[in-house]
This record gives structure tokens, C-alpha cells and sequence, in this order.
């Protein structure tokens, strides 16, 4: 009786569900299925991902590029952020709230204001049309974020844990390494997961930093693709690049959803 | 006269703590060092380095051309599509902003309780936003597109109030989500107890909300208001995608307009430069403001 009084409930907030889930449904049915105008034209079938792997230096090419500066932009994020945040929250160094509100800064300044210089000053140190040099940049973006986790991380940490391993003889690298990563092992995944999701989505900082079109990340290159073939488009290579984009996010955010909540909890009840 | 004779604490004599505070600042140091690289070279000199270049005349390819302030400011200003392009980014800042966080307050009330139902919604509400912006765009330039077949002839992007609408519904699918669990922690934060003395004070379901649920989570919803606003007023990637500033160059936002200066056939560093700068300027001010604003609601 009371899930029949409900019905009203489910049907309404079941329809809500199915408004947000339609449309990556319907671009993965929609990339496999038949369409005029695409290459898929008769049956079902993957002629579309066919499409999308022969455009131009090739999807594996651009998929590469993806994974290499996601790669290194989760590295170094982790890299600094952590040795960053372990500093914040451990030490006091003359210039410790200056350097961490500079970080903070970051924030502030919005993407296009900074990369019209960085686009200057990367052509200056010879790391222009570089996926190094992008990968740096995409780190910078991710600092604020990543440090303020990282150290609220450390400091949730209770002290005896590094005094005791300093204790046991233990540097303050090993101490570090052994004993207090581990305890901030959440911190990590979530600082990861939103460095990767982040490199691996971003358009205009590629869009400004790469002319080179066998370095574009895959989001540029389905966005190029676009307006090839004589000005027709062909959606269904969009559609097949859309799921190819889609595909590392979603599966990572649902493995990780925990995490990924975690992360702008934090910075909700923080900020 | 021994204390003056010790007064100057010679190196090597210091005593043993103050030389362990130098070796844990030179240690603190050490660990902020990459930190401080990035932020160094990355953001600090290109801060430094716009400054300087909205002043100058600064091409594409020729580089600094020397002095040219303040034409670069006053170019920006005059420019045929300065003033459109500040409306519509206002104008698509506001609509964004009132849907999104509305409609984000509406959702996060349906899943605040805690079962396999609504964590079944949450997770559906929020998997658009593990999208990039670029791929959500590209899905829904795909999803307007007439061969998608879905909504037949339609056009989607072909008149200016049409391209806002759905560029809107684009953000709102894309960002309902993440909205909706930055006010989903303010709302849980609330204590069973409040709602429970409003139950006996005799409030109503809508008294309740307006005057205990409301307040309570002032500081989440600032919060949101606050990126939503920041980030609308940077809106690029998903007019770049679905209109490219068209039809008639009515859906052109700022950050269009900089990147056109800069890269799209004009070539003019310092114009984008100086653009930049006004936007950044725009940008604190408002920031400053709804600061202000939400400080002065508190007291």
C-alpha cells in the first residue's frame, strides 16, 4: 500500500534519471546505429569508430597525446601538491602564507587571462607545441585545489604518527614515504582523479598552446574533425568521438564516485 | 659582561634549537619547492608578463613592438563587438546562474535522504559532470543536429534566443549535478533537531523551507553562486563548439572575443592582452561585490 501511495514519486524522479541519462545513451546507441550521412548507413555496426581511427594521424595518435599529458598533469600534480602540502601543514618557513595564498591566487585569475602570456612565454622556453609544456600548465591550474587537499590532508593526520617514526629513526622523506602517505591515501586518489579528469577534458588550453596537429589532445581533434569533409559534417565520427571521450571519464567516476564526492565536500565545507 | 660577550649568537656556537628551526625551514623549504616553481614560473611572470603586453603593441608572430598604451585599452572598448559581447555574457551569466542553481536546489531536496533509490538518482544527476565540457558540447551539437532524427527539423542553434536556450539546457544537464551535491552538503548539515522543533512550532512544509532551510544553508548556496558566476562569465568551450559565436556573431562571450583577438585572423597579443586585463578587473570586482553582499546577509 505505501509503495502504491509512492508510485507518483518513482515515476516522477525515475523520469528525472532517464532526462539525465538519455543523452550519453543515445550517443553510444547512436554512434553503432544506421544513419544517412554517416558511415554507418545500413545495420548496426562500428563503421563510425572506423571513421574516427582513419581521420587524418589517426584516433590512436590523439588518443596517446590524451593519455601522455593527463599522465604526466596527474604526476606532477600529485608530485607537488603532496611535497606542498606536507610542507604547509608540517613546517613554518619564512614566506609559508605568501607562497600559499599565490597558490590560492590561481583561482582568481581566469584561464584566458594567463594563457595569451603563457603562449608567449612558452614559445620563450622552447616549450611551445610541446605536450610537456601543456602538461605544466595544466598543473598550475590544478594546484590551488590539490595543495589545499593535500594539506588539510597531512594535517588531519595525528602528529605522534610522524613524531613516532621520526622517533624510530626515520627521515623526514622516509617518515613521509612510509608512514604518512598511506594515511592520506583518500587525498591522493581524489587530488588524482580530478588532475586526470581535468587534463584529459580541457579544450581551450590546448586550443591556444597546440598549432601542431599531430600533438592536439582528443578533444581538439573531434572538435576539428568537425568541419573536414567538405563542410559536411559527419556526426556519427562525432558521435564515435564522443564515446571514445566519454568512455575513461565515466568508468573512473563510477569507480571512484566516493572520492570524486569527497573532493568539493571538502572544498565546500572548507571554502 | 658575559651576557654582552654572548649577546651575538656566532654560528657555530648557536644554541642547538635554533639551529634545528633553521634546518626545519631549510626542510619546509625544500618540500615547497616544486610548488613554488610552478606557481613561479607559470603564474606569477605571466601575470606579470600581461601586464606588460596590454600596454605594448604585440603581434602573433612580430613580437613586442614597443609602447602602446593606452590604445590597446581604448581599441578593446571601441571594438564593434566589445559592448555585445559584455551583454551577452551578462545576459548568459544571469539566465545560467537562476536555472542552474534553482533548478540544482530543487534536485538536491528530492535526493537528500539517504537510500538505494536516491543514491541510484544522485549517481545518474551526477555522471554528466564527470564529462568535459567539450565532449558534453559535442554530444549535444550531435543531439541538435536535424540527421540526429530526434526532434526532426528542428533548429536548435539558427536563431540568437534559440542558440542561448540551448546552449542553457547543454550547462544545466552538464552542471546540475556538481551544483546539486555542493548544496546537498549544506543541506545535511542541518540538524534532525531544527526541522523537528519547526514540526512543533506547527510550521508548514513551505514555512519550514523558507525560514529554517533557507538561512541554514546561505553559506552552500554562496558558495555556488559564486562559481556559477565565475565560470558563466568565462563561457567558452561550449559556444566555440555548438555556435561559434554565431548566428551573426550574437552568441560571441568575452573570452570568445579574446581568443578571436589573439588568434582568429587578428593577431593582436597585446589587444587580447589588454582584453584580459579588463576582464580579470571585471572579474575581482564582481567577486569583491558578492562577497560584500553575502558578508553583509550574514550580520
Amino acid at each position: 500500500m505505501a509503495l502504491f501511495r509512492r508510485t507518483p514519486y518513482y515515476v516522477l524522479t525515475g523520469g528525472l534519471a532517464v532526462i539525465f541519462l538519455f543523452p550519453l545513451v543515445w550517443a553510444a546507441t547512436a554512434s553503432v546505429s544506421p544513419h544517412a550521412g554517416t558511415a554507418q548507413t545500413h545495420g548496426w555496426g562500428l563503421a563510425n569508430y572506423v571513421t574516427l581511427a582513419n581521420y587524418q594521424a589517426g584516433v590512436g595518435r590523439y588518443l596517446l597525446n590524451s593519455v601522455i599529458v593527463s599522465g604526466l598533469t596527474v604526476l606532477v600534480t600529485l608530485l607537488a601538491s603532496v611535497l606542498g602540502g606536507y610542507a604547509f601543514a608540517t613546517y613554518r618557513f619564512p614566506g609559508r602564507n605568501v607562497l600559499f595564498l599565490l597558490i590560492l591566487a590561481i583561482l582568481m585569475v581566469p584561464y584566458a587571462t594567463l594563457l595569451i602570456p603563457l603562449y608567449v612565454l612558452l614559445n620563450q622556453l622552447g616549450l611551445q607545441n610541446s605536450l610537456a609544456g601543456l602538461a605544466l600548465v595544466l598543473s598550475m591550474f590544478q594546484l590551488p585545489f590539490a595543495t589545499f587537499l593535500m594539506r588539510i590532508s597531512f594535517e588531519a593526520v595525528p602528529a605522534e604518527l610522524r613524531e613516532a617514526a621520526l622517533i624510530d629513526g626515520c627521515g623526514s622523506v622516509r617518515a613521509l614515504w612510509h608512514v604518512l602517505l598511506p594515511a592520506v591515501k583518500p587525498g591522493l586518489i581524489t587530488v588524482g582523479l580530478f588532475a586526470f579528469l581535468a587534463a584529459w577534458n580541457d579544450f581551450i588550453t590546448p586550443l591556444v598552446l597546440i598549432s601542431d596537429s599531430g600533438k592536439l589532445p582528443l578533444p581538439l581533434a573531434v572538435a576539428n574533425m568537425r568541419q573536414q569533409v567538405m563542410g559536411i559534417v559527419d556526426y556519427g565520427a562525432t558521435e564515435a568521438g564522443v564515446v571514445v571521450l566519454a568512455l575513461p571519464c565515466v568508468l573512473l567516476f563510477l569507480a571512484l564516485q566516493r572520492y570524486y564526492v569527497r573532493g568539493f565536500m571538502s572544498g565546500a565545507l572548507k571554502g | 659582561m658575559t651576557t654582552i660577550l654572548s649577546a651575538p649568537p656566532a654560528r657555530p656556537g648557536a644554541p642547538p634549537h635554533a639551529r634545528r628551526r633553521r634546518r626545519r625551514e631549510i626542510h619546509g623549504w625544500a618540500y615547497a619547492t616544486p610548488s613554488a616553481l610552478l606557481v613561479g614560473v607559470f603564474f606569477v611572470v605571466p601575470v606579470l608578463l600581461v601586464v606588460r603586453m596590454s600596454l605594448s603593441d604585440w603581434g602573433l608572430f612580430a613580437g613586442d613592438r614597443g609602447w602602446n598604451a593606452p590604445e590597446n585599452f581604448t581599441d578593446a572598448v571601441d571594438d564593434r563587438l566589445f559592448w555585445p559581447a559584455v551583454g551577452f555574457t551578462v545576459k548568459y551569466t544571469l539566465v545560467t546562474t537562476v536555472i542552474l542553481l534553482g533548478l540544482a536546489l530543487g534536485l538536491a531536496l528530492v535526493v537528500q535522504e539517504s537510500n538505494r533509490w536516491t543514491g541510484f538518482l544522485r549517481t545518474s544527476i551526477l555522471v554528466p559532470s564527470a564529462l568535459g565540457l567539450a565532449s558534453a558540447s559535442l554530444l549535444f551539437y550531435a543531439l541538435y543536429s536535424p540527421q540526429s532524427g530526434l526532434f526532426g527539423e528542428v533548429s536548435f542553434l539558427g536563431t540568437p534566443t534559440r542558440a542561448l536556450w540551448s546552449t542553457v539546457a547543454l550547462i544545466v544537464w552538464r552542471f546540475a549535478g556538481f551544483y546539486m551535491v555542493l548544496l546537498l552538503v549544506g543541506l545535511q548539515a542541518i540538524p534532525g533537531e531544527v526541522y523537528e522543533a519547526a514540526r512543533l512550532d506547527g510550521a508548514n512544509r513551505l514555512q519550514t523551507f523558507r525560514h529554517v532551510t533557507l538561512p541554514l544553508i546561505r553559506p552552500s548556496l554562496a558558495l555556488c553562486t559564486i562559481l556559477c558566476v565565475t565560470g558563466s562569465m568565462l563561457a567558452f568551450d561550449q559556444f566555440y563548439i555548438l555556435t561559434k559565436g554565431g548566428p551573426d556573431n550574437s552568441t560571441i562571450t568575452v573570452v570568445q572575443l579574446i581568443y578571436n583577438a589573439a588568434f582568429a585572423g587578428r593577431n593582436n597579443l597585446g589587444l587580447a592582452a589588454a582584453l584580459s586585463i579588463i576582464l580579470l578587473g571585471a572579474l575581482l570586482v564582481l567577486n569583491l561585490a558578492q562577497f560584500r553582499w553575502l558578508r553583509s546577509k550574514e550580520d
